[in-house]
């Protein structure tokens, strides 16, 4: 016998009125990537493979630049939110808590390496 | 009475007691082809480090991307990335309330697959 009322137990555990919040993140990001998208792979995909002096002089311009910055942050950000809700359905105790922390790191840190190239190259 | 099987629910996901579908098959997919896509992801932002390094060291990296293996990991990725942004698509038409029941699902998730493949096609002969 317990004596804990259950209005006990789910206060703290319960709705903060939060929840659909990552789901609104995503739908955000989603929709910034599908418009992003064609601009990243026909402004970026053809420079693989080209010359060094090309690719610098072009991503010197604004919009490849622009372009190539917002699609790695959002995407970045999108896959940061998205591999959260993945770890969260498979991976359980500490090792998730370990492994959302290192994914996260591992998205701001990519999104920070992007950007300082493509600063780097454009200035 | 509320303490009945306390902590010994049965918690989602709990696949395996259903028989694959293709609705639940094009929802793996997303998930597989959105973690799959990291490799990429830093591939493109390891090119972008070295180019705005030296050209020594652009041509090491560029040349890794364009390598055989490289062509292969961009190629399948980029199949990845349109398969993903129209499985995204076709969460947006559900966000909206439309095209729930499952024989439209399954329409949209045939078409997905089939557009996956021509975008990528068309991606690969443009790039």
């Amino acid at each position: 016998m317990s004596y804990l009322t259950d209005l006990k137990r789910a206060v703290g555990h319960g709705s903060a009125r939060e929840g659909t919040r990552r789901h609104w993140a995503m739908t955000k990001s989603s929709v910034a990537l599908l418009i992003l998208l064609p601009f990243f792979v026909f402004t970026f995909g053809p420079m693989l493979g080209q010359p060094h002096a090309e690719v610098v002089a072009y991503f010197a311009r604004p919009f490849p630049a622009i372009v190539a910055g917002l699609f790695i942050v959002v995407g970045f950000m999108h896959f940061k939110t998205g591999i959260q809700m993945v770890i969260e359905d498979y991976v359980h105790g500490t090792m998730r808590e370990y492994v959302v922390i290192l994914t996260t790191c591992l998205s701001y840190g990519a999104a920070a390496v992007g950007l300082f190239a493509l600063a780097k190259i454009a200035l | 009475m509320a303490d009945v099987n306390r902590g010994n629910r049965p918690l989602s996901p709990h696949l395996t007691v259903y028989r694959p579908q293709l609705t639940s098959m094009t929802s793996i997919f997303t998930r597989i082809t959105g973690v799959a896509m990291l490799l990429a992801g830093l591939l493109i932002v390891w090119w972008f480090l070295a180019a705005a390094t030296s050209p020594e060291y652009f041509a090491t990296v560029d040349g890794l991307i364009t390598s055989v293996l490289g062509d292969l990991i961009m190629t399948l990725s980029v199949l990845a990335l349109w398969y993903h942004a129209l499985a995204g698509l076709r969460h947006l038409i559900w966000d909206s309330g439309r095209a729930l029941d499952v024989e439209t699902s399954e329409k949209l998730g045939v078409a997905m697959m089939i557009l996956s493949v021509v975008l990528t096609i068309l991606t690969v002969l443009i790039v």
